[in-house]
């Protein structure tokens, strides 16, 4: 088991060199690995300096949160243990937060939604603790399959909200996300997405660094609360809840607060833009008439339809949201501009993204916005379900 | 260092509100003291507890003043919350306190104790849960067993007025049968959960029925709760604290009606295990008791 007290100025208590995440993420050299979302979440875990961990078996399971166990084992991690269910692990990962550790958890589909209630309280507490999403579907029926359904749930939490295509970008984002969530000026938890099962059990060539170094510690007395910890002056906001005063001023307090989480989440902008190289990524046509809005794996199948399109001639492009809470406006209607007709391929059956776009689109953008294809409950989509979709709206010469 | 927080800066001791200096003058820290803190001291020192907003005659407010009078080491001591007339008092607590959600205290407990002996190994860092009946019985009945399970070094207090008195007299776990209130309107038709025998059968080193009747019983049984869980394991005090507002009682008849149920509800049951036994006679030899 590892200590703390193993601790130097130059190395975390496992003996890995504490480097910055600038280091890590950009200079640091990398060699190729090959393997699944799960078995890179591990392989980032051991390179943040986690101090806590809690996981529970999930519904439906991933490895990821037993292998951070390992980690634990091996004396990467501080402290570990499994919860009892989805709504203790995220009470516990707030308590560990609070007390002032960098720490991290996994969940995905059912498991989120029995934590609910845990989240805005992760928000409203300003603990900048990291969830690793890994989106399956939700019941009922019973179902263990893809399906990003549960993110529309997330979406006003007030937590920071990432999501990746592939198993490269988790493991970058769930490094960077440590560090932009932990900014005394942001502080707010980080849930990093991706789909379920695509990404979580399927192998892919990922470029990693050394696992000799690791990031800095987190530095709890930075927070913007106090840590739980006896060390520093209780913080007024538990001292003193709103709860306690009915009458105007409490009332303004608890929503100043509130509107203060989610101007939080606003901050994070410039870092974000940082670590992740902006908040949309963009491949294809930049001429094009036509855009395909994604996020996640679909982004992937839209560029495999963009290539397709191509070869009949018809310029398309593929806006890749990085980061959905901050939702990246001002980039994708950048990006937007020349564009007659949006199409949001989606993994679930109401559309959050294509809401999504739609409000950020009103008033500002006259584009026909398409929501689909929509696949869900395990379905794939295959590049010629969003060709369909196109030639359905749009008059292709041959087709 | 944790004393050191209660420290005021000289350069605004003087627009200090008095209660804050007393806090640093006059409360029973545990680091200036050679006898261990007690309900004795009330009188004469600052305690923890400012004014709160509770009814006049609570017994939860008195029971409240008993425990944190008793606390060991209150300057590393951690307390966590549920909803219910408790938060409304911790507010006005000197301590590191946590009100999270309603029922999850003792799975926030769990995290922050885990990582409080994660960063600070060579300090003692006390953590106590403090909740209602409504809290642990009913809502947060898993997390705190579970926490009981996975022997967690905290003590955890259920104030059990045997109702939801804060959201207005509804029936509980707590409540015992056939009594009348809110969503029982024929009256309870299921026992009183025995909550202290299941703490007991979970796993808890150190449990305890009783009513906060008699001060120094309850601080006795904080103090070696504490000890016992810094050590061994899980505690557990179950103390009935009335709600003399939902059971149609005067301000003045909270302490009868606790002498009352010395008899009858909350007769004394103590558990200790043979380990927290053996760790208790040390503990008073070293003259920590």
């Amino acid at each position: 088991m590892a200590s703390i007290k193993d601790m130097t100025d130059t190395h975390n208590w496992s003996g890995q060199k504490l480097v910055t995440a600038d280091h890590m993420l950009f200079e640091a050299p990398r060699e190729k690995h090959f393997m699944t979302g799960s078995e890179v979440l591990k392989e980032a875990v051991k390179r943040c300096t986690v101090d806590a961990s809690v996981s529970y078996p999930i519904t439906p399971q991933s490895e990821a949160a037993h292998l951070i166990g390992e980690l634990w084992a091996e004396g990467y991690v501080g402290t570990y243990f499994r919860g009892e269910n989805e709504f203790g692990v995220m009470s516990e990962v707030a308590g560990c937060a609070m007390a002032g550790a960098r720490t991290i958890t996994t969940t995905s589909g059912p498991g989120t939604l029995r934590a609910m209630e845990n989240f805005p309280q992760w928000s409203g507490t300003r603990i900048p603790c990291q969830l690793i999403l890994m989106a399956r579907g939700i019941n009922s029926p019973l179902t263990i399959q893809p399906d990003n359904l549960e993110v529309t749930f997330m979406l006003e939490t007030g937590c920071m909200i990432w999501y990746a295509e592939n198993v490269q970008e988790l493991f970058d984002m769930s490094i960077a996300a440590f560090i932009v969530a932990e900014k005394p000026d942001v502080h707010v938890p980080i849930v990093t997405v991706v789909d379920g099962f695509f990404v979580s059990h399927t192998r892919e060539s990922v470029m990693l660094p050394a696992d000799d170094i690791a990031l800095l510690p987190y530095e709890p007395y930075k927070s913007p609360l106090p840590p739980i910890d006896s060390e520093t002056p209780p913080g007024r906001f538990l001292r003193d809840p709103f709860v306690m005063k009915s009458n105007y001023i409490s009332y303004a307090t608890h929503a100043s607060w509130q509107w203060e989480v989610r101007s939080a989440v606003e901050r994070s902008r410039p870092y974000a833009k940082h670590f992740l190289n902006g908040l949309v990524h963009v491949t294809g046509a930049p001429d094009a008439e036509i855009a395909f809005v994604t996020c996640g794996t679909a982004s992937h199948q839209a560029k495999e339809a963009e290539r397709e399109l191509m070869k009949l001639g018809v310029k398309t492009k593929v806006i890749k949201l990085r980061t959905i809470r901050p939702f990246p406006k001002e980039e994708l209607l950048a990006e937007l501009e020349g564009v007659k007709h949006i199409f949001v391929p989606e993994f679930n059956v109401v559309g959050w993204l294509e809401k999504e776009v739609k409000t950020a689109l009103h008033n500002n953008h006259t584009a026909e916005v398409v929501g689909g294809p929509r696949v869900a409950g395990g379905m794939s989509m295959p590049a010629e379900a969003i060709l369909k979709e196109v030639f359905e709206h749009i008059n292709v010469e041959g087709k | 260092m944790a004393i050191d927080i209660y420290k005021i800066n000289p350069e605004f001791r003087d627009i200090m509100p008095k209660e804050i200096i007393d806090l640093e003058e006059n409360a029973t820290w545990a680091q200036n003291r050679i006898k261990p803190r007690g309900i004795k001291e009330m009188p004469d020192t600052k305690e923890i507890l400012e004014e709160h907003s509770l009814c006049a005659g609570c017994p939860e407010s008195a029971a409240l003043r008993y425990v944190l009078a008793a606390l060991p080491c209150p300057e590393e001591t951690i307390i966590v919350n549920s909803t219910g007339c408790t938060s409304l008092m911790f507010p006005h607590i000197a301590l590191h306190t946590v009100h999270s959600l309603f029922g999850n205290q003792n799975a926030v407990a769990t995290g922050i104790k885990r990582v409080l002996d994660w960063r600070f190994p060579d300090k003692q860092k006390d953590v106590m849960v403090l909740a209602g009946d409504g809290a642990t019985v009913d809502i947060g009945l898993d997390y705190t067993l579970q926490s009981f399970f996975r022997q967690e070094n905290i003590t955890t207090i259920c104030f059990d007025n045997e109702v939801y008195a804060n959201t207005g007299g509804q029936e509980s776990g707590a409540t015992p049968k056939g009594q009348v209130f809110k969503m029982a309107p024929l009256g309870k038709k299921f026992e009183k959960v025995k909550m202290w025998e299941l703490a007991t059968t979970a796993g808890c080193h150190y449990t305890m029925n009783m009513t906060a009747s008699a001060p120094k019983a309850v601080a006795k049984a904080v103090r070696e709760a504490i000890l016992v869980a810094r050590e061994i394991g899980p505690t557990f005090l179950n103390i009935y604290t009335p709600c003399i507002l939902e059971i149609g009682l005067s301000a003045n008849e909270g302490l009868g009606e606790m002498k009352d149920q010395d008899k009858d509800r909350f007769a004394s049951y103590k558990f200790v295990s043979p380990e927290a036994e053996e760790y208790l006679k040390k503990c008073k030899a070293e003259g920590k008791l």
